[in-house]
This record gives structure tokens, C-alpha cells and sequence, in this order.
């Protein structure tokens, strides 16, 4: 299986977050990089695939030159090998334009699977994957949970609303975005640290892959959530009341 | 077959070991943690990860050594590869670089009791092997220490022998059939010595030849003592190792009979820069739990990060840290660039790695002795800061408290390791290795024509300055302590190690001030200056009383005088605002709740 795993390379979580003075995003230069976590799963499922059916897994990311960094570190945990389509502007492309470059990295050559996080961490639009698959004319799942190669094509498990599920069999080549958290994403060992030195990297510029960098979405301003505090009271039985509550918690609150 | 070392910046130098005391080198000729390369960096990733997510959970269990969970832990860190970085990929080795060993080491020195079993079984535990071991020994036992299938163990000290290690009463007799050696005796205080398959056992062959050999704790004979019951770093197993009648084949000696002291100094010599590594880790680990609970904890309404007392400890603790991490990384570096292009195939290879190492031997004495004393102060301010909260077992410092104070001791005291530092700079002088007489006799006519000659230039001049007199004060004091009792002068330990003081805080200034002008040449580092502030005029005041203890202790009269006069000349300097620089120091620590230089 020629599996292509789509990664993106975000501000780490724990870095600290300035508003740029053009107020369109954040400082740059206090960040450090990172391989976006959601994408973190879809490689890690594409190299079990790999381990289970065969073939290679490709890691491919569309940004400036220091996704090269994150690249490295996907081969580190295993890919085989790896492109980058480079240009500066991508760091904040919308979703459209990075999946256009993606789709022609990936369009050239002989795909079965391509996955992609289910969103990233920075813009979270969580677009790229569909628009993607739009623009390769392949079927794609979303919020995929698990997925099984079975009759030449995929049984996927979908991850719906409210604790609801749906499998899907659908045909291949096709492209599937992966939640988060659905496996234990492996270490990059010492040992593939090391041997990730001599894996291929290819680097095409933005221009030679002949990519529309126009911008269909742009950001106006970029601004601190203003923080308010709301007060409500559960009323009924404690039974109801308890009942109410975990319902807040889960669905408005999203903590739990 | 690859490297040992990944490339590194073509400049960085690999001068003699102690010429950090006569020279002036640029930043661009040092190695500095923002030199990693990616894999050094990711390889920090993946250990930092390994101790959130395997060995974090565990710790309460580490702690009262649950049955199998070390054992567990180190087999899962032999599955990517932490105990493989400086073994020769020849027996199923990395064959990494000394800094990724560093980087390694100072992730694991988060917790010090896995740190012990860590450093225990793939520092000690294997080194002697990958350096010392026939082709055989290395076949037959590396690949397995490699995966964690045997744990290894390294038993120098006895009861009456410790920093007199050759002292030892263990004896190795040849049997009449001429195939084993006879051990006898009792080995003491080894680490990981309750689960060790595999230990390295100094003896003296016939009562009188140092030597070292191969012990399988299965053999007949072997037999560890009890846990020994420890001030920190309980999770650590701590044991005796009894010999008793311990047939040990003449293929398991390791190296050659009476030359046991080769193997067990110069397995100590990376050992102490590690060891400094981990102290980095374990010091950068204090910062973060002090500053998390600084802003945590109110008092007078207030939260007590605000209180300049607060923030000068977490200021000073960060500095030193700073100083600590910067001098580990700069001796990794030198030894690096030392081993370029060092292969293991290459004839003699164990020889060129072990001299490239033993050529900064004072540096990792000095790595050993300032960074064990940093985390010790590190932890113990970490405690004060958290009040009462401190000395209680529900929170981290109150461990990390105990478990710091060990490494004062262990890889040599830090008492032997400051007499090493001055008679191993002596010594390198005496064998011209180090031209510290040709140095001192420059410094005598400079001083001599009234004049200190500046050292200035970059973006901290006045530091730049300070550090410069105060290698001059430190080689004018050696010389004078030298004149005055020649070889004697280790024995005048007190004088002995008051120099080896000056050495330690001026290559730790210099080291932290090299490398805030290199990451101010590539346009970081504003606030690195307040640390190269504090830490200079730190080393000032340290250096300038060491230097009166010296002219104290060796001179009288008019000699007196004039040695006193002129380090007061040399140790001058004008106060810097340190309360505004620590100031700026703990806000960026307590913003960020960790170490973030």
C-alpha cells in the first residue's frame, strides 16, 4: 500500500504566545515548532498499515523551510521518505492552498491512501484533508477512528456526534482524516533518529509544482478572547440537578 | 560503519584540556546547547518523553523499588535506544556522538533514583567493556547489555576503601589449573547491585596487582547484600557485592593484570561530565517545580513570586544553572570535536577515544564538582521557597532535596575531584601538555609593569574583562602556591583546592559568557546578559576570596603585600545592579513556570 501522510508543522504547545504587531498572528521567532499533534496520529496509523499490508509510507508537508525539521522527524519514527513543498507564504495559507500544493505533490505519483490529521493546531480549519481529496477526486472519511483494509478497499469507523458512530466501506485510493488519540503514537527511536539521516528528502518550491498561492480566506485580526464569567443555577433534586450537570459539563463545557 | 560523531560547525576548537586558563578563545571555538543539531535535539525529545510518559507514572513505585519496575524501565528505554548511544554499532551499538550521550543524560537526570540505574548500567555498567573488553567480551556481552537483557554494575569501593580505591582488599588468586581467577572479598555501596546480571569487579590479582574483571551474578560464590537503606535516591538499588570463592574465567579479565587503575580512572572521567549532565537535568527540573509553585503561593496577598527574595533565588539558581549547562555542553563539545572523524575500525580506536576524553579530564572534574554543587544549592533553595510545603514528602523538592546530596559523593567526592582539578593542571604543566609556567612568567612581567592588560571587545565587555583577571588571579596564585611548596602542594589541600575553586568559577563564567556572546552574535539572548552579570561578578567575589586564602597560606612580609595587592587589582570590579538582572532573570522563569535559557 503507497500510503501518504500529510503533516503540518505548528507553534509547540507549550510556547509563548505574542500578538504580532500586524495583529494577523502570532510572533514567530518565539516560537518553537512542532509536528502537528492530530497529524501525529495519522502517521502513526499509516506506518501500522504499513507494518500490516506492505508497501511505503511517504510524509509529505507543504510549508518554509523548517518543515524539513518536522519531515526528519516523521522519517525518524519510520516513514520512508519524505517530501516538502516549500515556500514561506504557506505558513499561513488557508486551507485551499495548502491543499492544492498537496494534492499536486501527492497527485504525481501512484497513490493508495493518503491520511491527514483531522485539523491543526494553529488555524484549525480542519479543510485541508476534504479539500484535498476534492482536488485528487478520491472518497474520504472524516474523524476517522479505526481503520481495516478488507476486499481490496477500507471498512473505517467514523467517529459522529454524541457518543454516535459510523463504518463506512469504501473503495481504494481514497483519503481519510484521523482523529486524535486513537492509537499511541510510537517514539522516534535513537536508532531511527540515526538512520533518518539517509532517507530521501525531496524539496519541490511552491513554483515548481506550478501552485496558485492566492488566498481565499484571509485573517482580518487576530485578538484575546475576552474572558467573562457566567453564573447559572441547576435547580430540582440533587438526582436532577447531578444529572443537569454532567450534561453542562459534557456538551457546554466540553470537560469531560 | 558511520562516525561516532555527527558533523559539527567547522569552528569549533578542540584546544588542550586546561587551556582555558591561559587562553582567550572567541565564541565562534565553542560548542554551545544552541549548536545541537536536529538529531542531538530530537534525541533530548525522545528521552524527555520517555521520562513524562514511562517513567513520570511510576515514580511512587520506583521509589520503594517494586519488584521488576527498574528492570522494566531500563528495557523499555534499551527499546529506543538510551543505553546504546556510545557503544560501537559493531555489537548492536548507536555509536552517537559524547553530546548526544549529554543530552541524553541530562533528560534521564530529571529523576535521580532511574537516573542512578540509568548511569549505573549504561555509563559504568558497559564503558569499561566497550573500552576496555577483548573482542570476545564485547561479543558476547555488549549486544545484551545493549537491550537491557543484562543490567550491569561497576564495583570499585569496599567498606575501608572508597576514594582510596586502590586500597581495596578484594583478591584474585590463579587457580592451579590456570583457567579461572579466585575472587575474594567485599565490594560496597554499588549501584543497581540488587538486579545487576552483570558486574565489573576490582580486584588485586595475588594481593598487590590491580586488575578487573567480568562477574556473572550467576556464578557460584556472587552474592549481593541487602538493600542498603539510603537518604535519597531510594528507588536506586544500593548493595554490597560478597565474593566469595568466585571462579572467574581468565577470559573474563577485563584489560590486563595490574592495570585495573587505567580502567577504573578513566571510565570516571566521562562518568563526572555526565554526571554533571544529569545534575543540569535534575537542576532545571528544581526551577520548574519552585517557580510553578512561586506563582501558586500567596502570602501577605500577594503571590510569593513577587518578593524579591523569592525571585533572587530563582534568578540565581537559573544563572548557575546556566553556567553548569553551558560548561558541560562546551567539554562534550571539545571531546566531539576531538573524536571528528573517529571510527571504531580504525586501529587503536578505544585508545584515541579514551585519550581524546582524558585530555579534558579537568573539565569533567570541574563539570563533576560545580554542577553537583549547583543542584545541591538548587534544591535546597527550591525547598526554602516552598516553606513548610518543602519539607514535606507530598511535594517533589522535598525529594529531590535528598536525592541531589549523593552527588557530592559518588564519582569521586568533590573534595578529591578539586584536588584532582589542581594536580591534574600541575601535572599537565610538568609534562608540558599545558604551558602554565610560560603563562604565569607573561602574567609576572605584565604585573610587573604596573599595567593588567584588558581583555574586551563583544557584547559584554566589562565581563569580558572580569573573566580575563580572574584567570589571571588564578595563575597567580597557583604559581605562588606552587613556588612555595612545589610537588608538595597537594598535599596543602586546603590551598590545593581553593585553587581548584578559581579554576571551577572561572571556567564556568567564562564558559556561560562565551556562549551569551554567541547567541547574541546570531541575535538571541538579551536577557542571557543578566546571567553573564550575576554570574561574573558571582565568580568575582568567589575567586577574590580564594585568592586571599591562598596569599594567606603562602606568603608573609613584603611578599604578602604585594600578592595581596595585586589580587585585590585583579579581583577589582564595580558592582553591577545584580537585583534588576536577577529581576529580569526570574520574571522569564516565572512566566514561562521552567528553566527556558
Amino acid at each position: 500500500m503507497n500510503i501518504f501522510v500529510c503533516l503540518k508543522q505548528v507553534g509547540a504547545r507549550d510556547s509563548a504566545l505574542r500578538i504580532a504587531v500586524d495583529r494577523k498572528w502570532v510572533e514567530d521567532e518565539d516560537l518553537n515548532f512542532e509536528m502537528n499533534e492530530p497529524d501525529a496520529f495519522a502517521l502513526e496509523e499509516g506506518l501500522r498499515l504499513k507494518e500490516k499490508h506492505g508497501g511505503e509510507v511517504v510524509a509529505v508537508s507543504a510549508g518554509p523551510a523548517r518543515a524539513a525539521s518536522t519531515i526528519r522527524e516523521a522519517l525518524a519514527k519510520g516513514a520512508d521518505r519524505g517530501i516538502l513543498i516549500e515556500d514561506d507564504r504557506f505558513a499561513q495559507a488557508d486551507a485551499l492552498c495548502i491543499a492544492r500544493a498537496l494534492a499536486a505533490a501527492v497527485g504525481r505519483e501512484a497513490h493508495d491512501l493518503v491520511l491527514t490529521g483531522l485539523q491543526s493546531d494553529d488555524f484549525g480549519f480542519g479543510q485541508t484533508g476534504v479539500i484535498m481529496a476534492e482536488l485528487l477526486n478520491l472518497p474520504h472519511a472524516t474523524i476517522v477512528m479505526q481503520v481495516q483494509a478488507e476486499d481490496g478497499g477500507l471498512r473505517v469507523k467514523r467517529e459522529l456526534e454524541a457518543g454516535w458512530f459510523q463504518n463506512v466501506s469504501m473503495p481504494l485510493p481514497a483519503l481519510l482524516t484521523i482523529q486524535s488519540g486513537i492509537n499511541k503514537v510510537r517514539y522516534a527511536t535513537l536508532m531511527g533518529i540515526k538512520r533518518a539521516r539517509k532517507k530521501p528528502l525531496v524539496t519541490h518550491t511552491a513554483g515548481e509544482l506550478g501552485i496558485d498561492m492566492a488566498a481565499s480566506q484571509t485573517v482580518r485580526r487576530l485578538y484575546l478572547p475576552h474572558k467573562t464569567k457566567q453564573t447559572q443555577f441547576i435547580t430540582g433534586s440533587g438526582k436532577e440537578a447531578a444529572a443537569a450537570l454532567l450534561e453542562k459539563l459534557k456538551f457546554e463545557a466540553r470537560a469531560l | 560503519m558511520s562516525t561516532i560523531v555527527a558533523p559539527l560547525e567547522a569552528s569549533v576548537a578542540a584546544p588542550s584540556g586546561g587551556s582555558f586558563l591561559i587562553d582567550d578563545p572567541s565564541p565562534e571555538q565553542i560548542f554551545t546547547p544552541e549548536d545541537f543539531s536536529e538529531e542531538q535535539r530530537r534525541t533530548g525529545a525522545t528521552a524527555d518523553r520517555f521520562m513524562s510518559e514511562e517513567v513520570a507514572p511510576v515514580i511512587p513505585d520506583y521509589e520503594r523499588k517494586a519488584p521488576g519496575v527498574a528492570r522494566g524501565l531500563v528495557e523499555k528505554a534499551a527499546e529506543i535506544g538510551l543505553p546504546a548511544v556510545l557503544v560501537p554499532e559493531q555489537y548492536d551499538g548507536l555509536e552517537m556522538d559524547v553530546t548526544t550521550q549529554m543530552v541524553v543524560n541530562e533528560s534521564v537526570g530529571r529523576y535521580a533514583s532511574f537516573s542512578t540505574t540509568y548511569g549505573a548500567h549504561a555509563g559504568i555498567g558497559t564503558l569499561p567493556l566497550v573500552f576496555f573488553g577483548t573482542e570476545e567480551q564485547k561479543r558476547k556481552y555488549l549486544p545484551k547489555l545493549v537491550t537491557a537483557e543484562l543490567l550491569g554494575a561497576y564495583c570499585l569501593s569496599e567498606p575501608q576503601a572508597g576514594s582510596d580505591a586502590l586500597a581495596s582488599l578484594t583478591r584474585a588468586e590463579l587457580a592451579p589449573d590456570g583457567r579461572h581467577y579466585l575472587l575474594n572479598g567485599q565490594k560496597m555501596w554499588i549501584s543497581n547491585g540488587g538486579w545487576a546480571d552483570l558486574f565489573t569487579v576490582f580486584a588485586k590479582v595475588d594481593g598487590e596487582k590491580f586488575s578487573a574483571f567480568l562477574v556473572e551474578r550467576s556464578w557460584e560464590g556472587v552474592r549481593p547484600g541487602a538493600e542498603e537503606h539510603k537518604m535519597g535516591i531510594h528507588g536506586s538499588s544500593t548493595t554490597a557485592l560478597y565474593l566469595d570463592n568466585v571462579k572467574v574465567p581468565v577470559e573474563n579479565l577485563l584489560g590486563e593484570v595490574g592495570r585495573g587503575h587505567v580502567i577504573a580512572f578513566n571510565v570516571l572521567n566521562l562518568g563526572r561530565l555526565k554526571l554533571g549532565s544529569s545534575c543540569a537535568g535534575g537542576a532545571k527540573s528544581v526551577i520548574a517545580d519552585a517557580a510553578r509553585y512561586a506563582n501558586q503561593r500567596k502570602a501577605f496577598g500577594r503571590p510569593i513570586a513577587d518578593f524579591g527574595a523569592i525571585r533572587q533565588k530563582l534568578a540565581d539558581m537559573t544563572a548557575k544553572t546556566f553556567a553548569g549547562e553551558s560548561l558541560v555542553y562546551r567539554t562534550s563539545g571539545m571531546i566531539d570535536a576531538r573524536l571528528e572523524g573517529f571510527s571504531w575500525d580504525a586501529p587503536g580506536a578505544a585508545k584515541t577515544a579514551l585519550k581524546a576524553i582524558e585530555e579534558y579530564a579537568v573539565e569533567c572534574s570541574i563539570a563533576k564538582v560545580y554542577l553537583s554543587e549547583i543542584l545541591d544549592f538548587a534544591a535546597d533553595e527550591a525547598v526554602q521557597i516552598h516553606g513548610g510545603y518543602g519539607f514535606h514528602r507530598d511535594y517533589a523538592v522535598e525529594r529531590s532535596y535528598r536525592d541531589s546530596r549523593i552527588n557530592r559523593i559518588f564519582e569521586g567526592t568533590n573534595e578529591i575531584n578539586r584536588l584532582l582539578i589542581t594536580g591534574m593542571l600541575l601535572k599537565r604543566a610538568s609534562q608540558e601538555r599545558l604551558d602554565l609556567q610560560g603563562a604565569i612568567r607573561n602574567l609576572m612581567f605584565e604585573l610587573a609593569g604596573g599595567r593588567v592588560a584588558r581583555s574586551s571587545g563583544g557584547p559584554f565587555p566589562v565581563q569580558r574583562d572580569m573573566v580575563g583577571r580572574a584567570k589571571k588571579a588564578t595563575l597567580a596564585m597557583a604559581g605562588l602556591a606552587y613556588r612555595k611548596f612545589g610537588a608538595r602542594l597537594e598535599e596543602q589541600q586546603e590551598v590545593a583546592a581553593a585553587i581548584a575553586d578559581m579554576a571551577i568559577e572561572t571556567y564556568a563564567a567564562e564558559s556561560a559568557m562565551l556562549r551569551a556572546e554567541k547567541a547574541s552574535a546570531a541575535g538571541r539572548g538579551e536577557t542571557t546578559g543578566d546571567i553573564v552579570t550575576v554570574l561574573a561578578q558571582a565568580m568575582m567575589c568567589a575567586v577574590g576570596g580564594r585568592a586571599a586564602l591562598i596569599a594567606g597560606a603562602c606568603a608573609e612580609g613584603g611578599e604578602l603585600e604585594q600578592y595581596s595587592k595585586m589580587s585585590a587589582k585583579l579581583t577589582r570590579f564595580t558592582p553591577a545592579n545584580l537585583p534588576a538582572a536577577r529581576d529580569r532573570i526570574a520574571a522569564r522563569v516565572l512566566a514561562a513556570e521552567k528553566y527556558v535559557f
